[in-house]
């Protein structure tokens, strides 16, 4: 494939960044917005291209003659050279999840830089302050995330995800004279780059063994020697010498290298996906600008940490524990986040929840994938899930930003009764929410489904127990929605305008994401994406008994919700009053914030910075300053010796002379 | 002919711009001498680099380049010996282009003409070092570039500047004092291409042969001597008193390059020359400067005054570098000498932002700040750049070096742990990846406070913005740290042409 | 009798020892200064008579002394001018008192 286009979609938004954030300000607002929005728009024209050329061209460089697909490498640039073998490329690598990713950052970012556009000015038409800026920032974040999801090997992955995490970051403090914008953004970065040291030790050790960052080579490696383990045949498998045999053998503390590797770079995925304990960041990075949370913190880049696991997952095949380590810290987050979401009061917090809560769920079936259940369905099961929730979970945030921009809270004891008022914006959210609970025939029912029947595959309570995640799920979601959209409306004082629905800009995007959710479950995916590259028939693998089992929970989860939210009525009171401890913890996220402030203000701060800091001013720098001293005083203690009366002088010459003589004198003699 | 060797250019410049200064009248003058004499050098440099790099493409292995030397005092056999190699290229266009930044950030400095005076000639005996590769040469314009530092900071400083300008002078000379004694006893063991004693450090490399036991008490003395400069712990305490009273230029030539000077000479005269020792004793200097790495990030992290917090994190990036250089290993080593590129930009980037905003503001205190992005958005935009090179972001320098550093020292702290050679390096090379973390929490503590936030102090909003000369000190050195972060793999491979299989084969190591 | 060196060495040793003693104990730098002659004075003897005791026939000795009278002799002008200068500055001329340039 010609170079040209995969180069385009990086140089065009890292030069809109550059444009946009060193000119942005002699530029007009709409000007600024227009040539963010349009830049992207010929990125998404670009990446769709790319991605059909890759998944319906039938290239030889793209499919195998026996209908597998390829990992096809479309230019590697040398980037920095460490040694011989360790050396970092900047590539571009085509495979079926790549291009999928592709599809989906353009999609989402291209309808977020168009929602911004009516999203960033206030109900008078006026443009906020830094509207400019806020468009370079989000095409350095399109930038960023379109080069991890390209990356042709793990340091180049690691480049972009720090460059994702800056981004993230100026995106979240964008309201900086906030300080509680201040503070998330300033959070969500350094939780994240604490995760990022393990990823960053993970790839050392795992280099260190294989010499070599390469994703194709780590890949067909790991494949081949999978195919040995579970005796399936894959179709790359030729000849490449085995890397990892020096890892997987020598052990550290009672595991492999290769297991202590995997788990380190899982934990970077921990900290960008936000799973526990490193989910804090992500709730409270909702002080962004919503558009943001939708983008970043909704679709994008919080599913980094899962490509990366799905990126490496034929080594992960090869030490199944850091697979099951995977499964029990997605399972547990799923089920503490859906819980969370039940006692939010935030609207879009209990969306963040609910992403960290859906992102475990791709997490688990990722854990919980193996290729000789049904061909590795979780893997597939995996990816569609994110494809989907990226659609309807961005659709969410985009409603939410609509109703919070037609209100001015994000608190939704403030909204109640809009439907009316904001028909678009109620009917697209309700087709978001029937998406995320898994009622057929929206797209979230056949992702989740498929993780559901994979994680029964793989053990029954880990399937018993994810689909009581999914019923809360349903659960929560449904709760939100009448709460917003159904009970008696607020009065509207007088002089102020009923919220209505937001211009064309806003809700174009609403339409389409909606539109999307709603289809999207018929996209054959399991044609396009497999762990190995096999395509295989997704309808032949789709289990309708837990299809039906799942739907039933749904809708009863949906029917409780409905008994107790659709009007104002006493009972959510009374099951509060039930259980007030559980609703407490609930409510205050289970105290986690408090044990990391506790933890990083007491412990880091109190016992290690400020002994240090007073080790060095007092012990080491007063050493010094102690020599100065000494010689100081010692000096002091002889100078009357210099006293300028050379009547003392003469008289200690004197003494010395006859001494001397004198000693003199003793020698001779 | 001395004049035909372009590396006495390099000492040449700044000693005819000493004797333009002296006969300026008005500030103008002395401006435009300093600003056009700094472009000489950095040109000059530029030229450098080109050459050097087209005789490195005609395949020329020889360790050094440009070799030359005159006789200076024959009876101690002491001459004016240049020589430059990959490393001492990237230092002199370092030091050129921070001079540069330097003249320009001291723009409307009190007693130009005096100030002036004393920077250059701190300039003259950086780049005299840098092209020396004689030790006695080298140690006298090491002192030449030391003296000034005194003056500088004693009569331009703030705050309590007697107190710092004092301690400063007094343990650089203690650290010269070490240092001294070890290249006296390196001349008297050395044997040189006549059989006599050489100071020549290409001599010495290639004829003479130190006893080991020699070694061992050579190395220590040498590596803490110019140690001592490279704020190594526990010897680095110079450092922020000596950044928090020197003014803006002088602060950003000493963390800039002074600095340099240490980790330099470390690889240059303690490492190169004592390959034996260096192996041997490697692990002790090993500790203590992991322990600089984290123990400068933590003390940074509780700081209220820009300067102290900047000074520590210099002691923490130092640290790493003086850490890689005794991995050795050429990925480390290269690492190390890429962070010194990268600190010294970013560094001098800091402290010239600190000092702008320190001109505005009279108050360093993070404290009595706050919001200044709303104000003073260009100077805060800059520092923002300069925050993200220290905390390592892709695209800027600091990511590189330090990813290039960390990648070394793990080969090397793996080779060690499976050789059965104990597993300190390992251990302590993953105590410096952690530097990764403690650096972003004071980099952003101090973003948060300084920058971002509501103004803290009502008569701040009357500020102004960077005027066009901070302007260009700044935009300079963003430039330059933004070049090393995306294109690398040209210093890298800059650096790398030093550590040719010859070297190490010299140190016996791979 | 026969005079031998003793009887010129003695006298002058004495006078040698009374300058020492006077130089030590005298507070008035006039005095001082006449102790230091005393002192000068006793070291002419000494060369002379050593000269003209042991080598007789050399008259290194007696051209030293003469030096010494001659530089003795501008030295007590320097002194004497240095003394009434502290004296017109000070009104002083107490060693004891003159410590202001000490250390």
């Amino acid at each position: 494939m010609d170079a040209t286009l995969p180069l385009l979609i990086l140089v065009i938004p890292l030069a809109m960044f550059l444009l946009l954030g060193l000119f942005g300000n002699k530029m007009s607002h709409p000007l600024a917005g227009t040539l963010g929005t349009l830049g992207m728009g010929t990125t998404l024209v670009l990446a769709y291209t790319v991605a059909f050329t890759y998944f319906f061209s039938g290239d030889p460089s793209f499919v195998a003659e026996n209908g597998d697909r390829l990992q096809h490498v479309v230019f590697d640039q040398t980037w920095l050279a460490f040694t011989k073998n360790l050396v970092i490329k900047l590539g571009f690598l085509l495979d079926p999840i790549s291009a999928m990713m592709l599809v989906v950052i353009t999609t989402i970012s291209f309808m977020v830089h168009l929602y911004s556009m009516g999203y960033m000015r206030d109900h008078h038409g006026v443009y906020e302050h830094g509207f400019q800026r806020f468009y370079a920032f989000l095409s350095l974040f399109s930038f960023s995330m379109l080069g991890l999801v390209v990356a042709t090997n793990i340091f180049q992955m690691y480049i972009f995800w720090e460059l994702v995490g800056a981004s993230s970051y100026l995106l979240i403090g964008f309201y900086y004279t906030k300080p509680s914008a201040v503070s998330a953004s300033k959070k969500a970065f350094i939780v994240t780059r604490f995760a990022d040291l393990g990823f960053l030790i993970g790839i050392l050790v795992l280099s260190f063994y294989s010499q070599t960052f390469n994703f194709v080579e780590f890949t067909s490696a790991a494949v081949s020697g999978v195919a040995d383990t579970y005796q399936v045949s894959v179709g790359t498998s030729e000849g490449i010498r085995n890397i990892f045999e020096t890892a997987a053998a020598p052990t550290f503390m009672g595991a492999s290298v290769l297991t202590w590797a995997l788990v380190l770079i899982f934990m970077g995925g921990m900290g960008k996906s936000a799973m526990m304990p490193l989910h804090i960041w992500l709730p409270d990075a909702m002080e962004g600008p919503t558009p943001v949370s939708a983008l970043i913190h909704a679709a994008t880049m919080v599913v980094a940490g899962v490509y990366l696991v799905a990126r490496l997952f034929p080594l992960y095949l090869m030490e199944t524990a850091a697979l099951d380590i995977i499964t029990v810290v997605g399972a547990i987050t799923a089920f503490y986040a859906a819980m969370v979401a039940c006692a939010q009061v935030d609207i879009k917090r209990v969306l963040a929840f609910s992403t960290i809560s859906q992102i475990a769920f791709m997490m688990v079936s990722l854990g919980v994938a193996r290729p000789e259940f049904h061909h590795g369905l979780g893997y597939m099961a995996s990816m569609f899930h994110l494809f989907t929730h990226a659609m309807f979970k961005a659709l969410l945030f985009l409603g939410a930003g609509a109703l919070i921009h037609a209100i001015g809270s994000n608190d939704y004891t403030e909204m109640h009764g809009l439907r009316k008022h904001m028909p678009i914006t109620h009917w697209t959210f309700l087709i978001g929410c029937l998406a995320i609970a898994g009622i057929i025939p929206f797209s979230g029912f056949f992702s989740k489904d498929e993780i559901l029947s994979s994680c029964l595959g793989n053990s029954t309570f880990v399937y018993i127990w994810m689909s009581a995640v999914a019923a809360l799920t349903a659960f929560y979601m449904f709760r939100l929605y009448y709460l917003i959209f159904w009970w008696k409306e607020h009065e509207t004082p007088e002089g102020h305008h009923a919220p209505h629905d937001q211009p064309w800009t806003m809700s174009l995007p609403l339409v389409i994401l909606a539109v999307v959710s709603c289809v999207a479950g018929f996209i054959p995916f399991g044609n396009f994406v497999s762990w190995n590259g096999q395509p295989y028939d997704f309808m032949a693998h789709f289990d309708w008994g837990v299809a039906t089992v799942s739907l039933i929970v749904a809708v009863l989860a949906i029917a409780f919700a409905t008994v107790m939210y659709r009007k104002e009525n006493p009972l959510p009171a009374k099951f509060k009053n039930a259980m007030p401890a559980l609703w407490r913890w609930c409510h205050n996220r289970f105290y986690w914030d408090e044990l990391y402030i506790f933890i990083t203000h007491k412990i880091i701060f109190g016992l290690v910075c400020k002994p240090i800091a007073w080790f060095d001013r007092h012990i080491i720098d007063g050493s010094m300053d102690a020599m100065a001293s000494v010689t100081n005083k010692a000096s002091e203690e002889i100078k009357p010796l210099q006293s300028g009366q050379i009547q003392l002088y003469v008289w200690v010459y004197l003494i010395g002379a006859l001494l001397l003589g004198g000693i003199t004198a003793i020698c001779i003699l | 002919m001395i004049f035909d060797n372009i590396l006495i250019y390099f000492v040449v410049i700044p000693l005819l711009m000493l004797g333009g200064l002296a006969l300026c009248r008005n500030i103008k003058q002395i401006r435009a001498v300093a600003v056009v004499g700094s472009l000489a050098l950095l040109a000059l440099s530029v030229v450098l680099l080109v050459q050097y790099l087209e005789i490195r493409a005609g395949g020329n292995e020889e360790p050094m380049l440009f070799v030359d030397s005159w006789t200076w005092f024959a009876p101690l056999n002491i001459n004016l010996s240049v020589g430059v190699d990959g490393i001492s290229v990237a230092m002199l266009l370092l030091s050129a282009v921070i001079v540069l930044a330097g003249s320009f950030a001291s723009w409307t400095i009190a007693q130009p003409k005096a100030f002036f005076l004393w920077l250059i000639l701190l300039s003259t005996g950086v780049f005299g070092f840098f092209i020396s590769i004689d030790l006695f040469t080298m140690f006298m314009f090491y002192e030449v570039a030391l003296i000034p530092m005194y003056l500088l900071i004693g009569v331009w400083g703030s705050g309590n500047k007697n107190y710092s300008a004092m301690k400063l002078t007094l343990m650089l000379m203690g650290g010269s004092a070490f240092l001294m004694l070890g290249l006296i006893g390196i001349y008297y063991n050395s044997t040189g291409v006549d059989g006599g004693h050489t100071w020549n450090i290409l001599e010495i490399v290639k004829y003479s042969d130190i006893s080991t036991g020699w070694q061992y008490f050579l190395f220590p003395m040498t590596f803490v001597g110019f140690g001592v400069l490279g704020a190594m712990f526990p010897f680095h305490t110079w450092s922020p008193d000596g950044h928090a009273s020197a003014p803006t230029a002088v602060s950003m030539l000493h963390a800039g390059v002074l600095m340099k000077l240490g980790g330099y000479g470390c690889f240059r005269v303690a490492i190169y020359l004592m390959p034996q020792a260096a192996h041997d004793l490697s692990i002790i200097f090993l500790i203590l400067t992991g322990i600089s790495v984290v123990y400068g990030a933590f003390s940074a992290c509780v700081q209220t005054d820009l300067k102290y917090i900047n000074a520590y994190s210099s002691v923490s990036h130092c640290g790493l570098v003086l850490f890689a250089i005794l991995m050795l290993n050429s990925t480390a080593m290269t690492g190390a000498i890429m962070q010194m590129l990268s600190h010294g930009l970013m560094t001098a980037l800091f402290f010239a932002l600190i000092g702008m905003i320190y001109g505005r503001t009279h108050t360093r205190d993070i404290r009595q700040m706050g919001g200044l992005m709303k104000i003073m958005p260009y100077l805060a935009v800059c520092y923002v750049i300069a925050g993200f090179a220290s905390l390592g972001l892709p695209g800027l320098s600091g990511f590189v070096a330090e990813m290039t550093i960390f990648v070394g020292s793990f080969e090397a702290g793996m080779q060690n742990y499976l050789s059965g050679a104990g597993s300190t390096r390992l251990v302590f090379t993953i105590i410096a990846c952690c530097s990764i973390v403690i650096t972003a929490v004071y980099i952003l503590r101090v973003v948060g406070k300084l920058l971002l936030g509501p103004v803290q102090d009502k008569h701040h909003l009357e500020l102004t913005d960077a005027t066009w000369w901070e302007r260009v000190a700044t935009i300079m050195l963003i430039v330059a740290v933004a070049g090393i972060g995306c294109f690398p793999n040209f210093f890298n491979n800059l650096i790398n042409t030093t550590f040719t299989e010859k070297i190490f084969a010299v140190l016996g190591m791979n | 009798m026969e005079i031998t060196a003793i009887f010129y060495l003695l006298p002058a040793l004495l006078m040698f020892c009374a300058g020492v003693y006077g130089f030590i104990t005298r507070r008035n730098m006039i005095a001082i200064l006449i102790s230091l002659e005393l002192m000068l004075n006793a070291v002419d003897v000494f060369f002379v008579v050593f000269n003209r005791y042991l080598h007789p026939a050399q008259l290194e000795g007696m051209f030293f002394t003469l030096f010494a009278i001659a530089i003795a002799a501008a030295e007590t002008a320097l002194a004497i001018a240095i003394i009434i200068n502290i004296f017109r500055a000070t009104k002083n001329v107490d060693v004891r008192g003159l410590n202001e340039m000490k250390f």
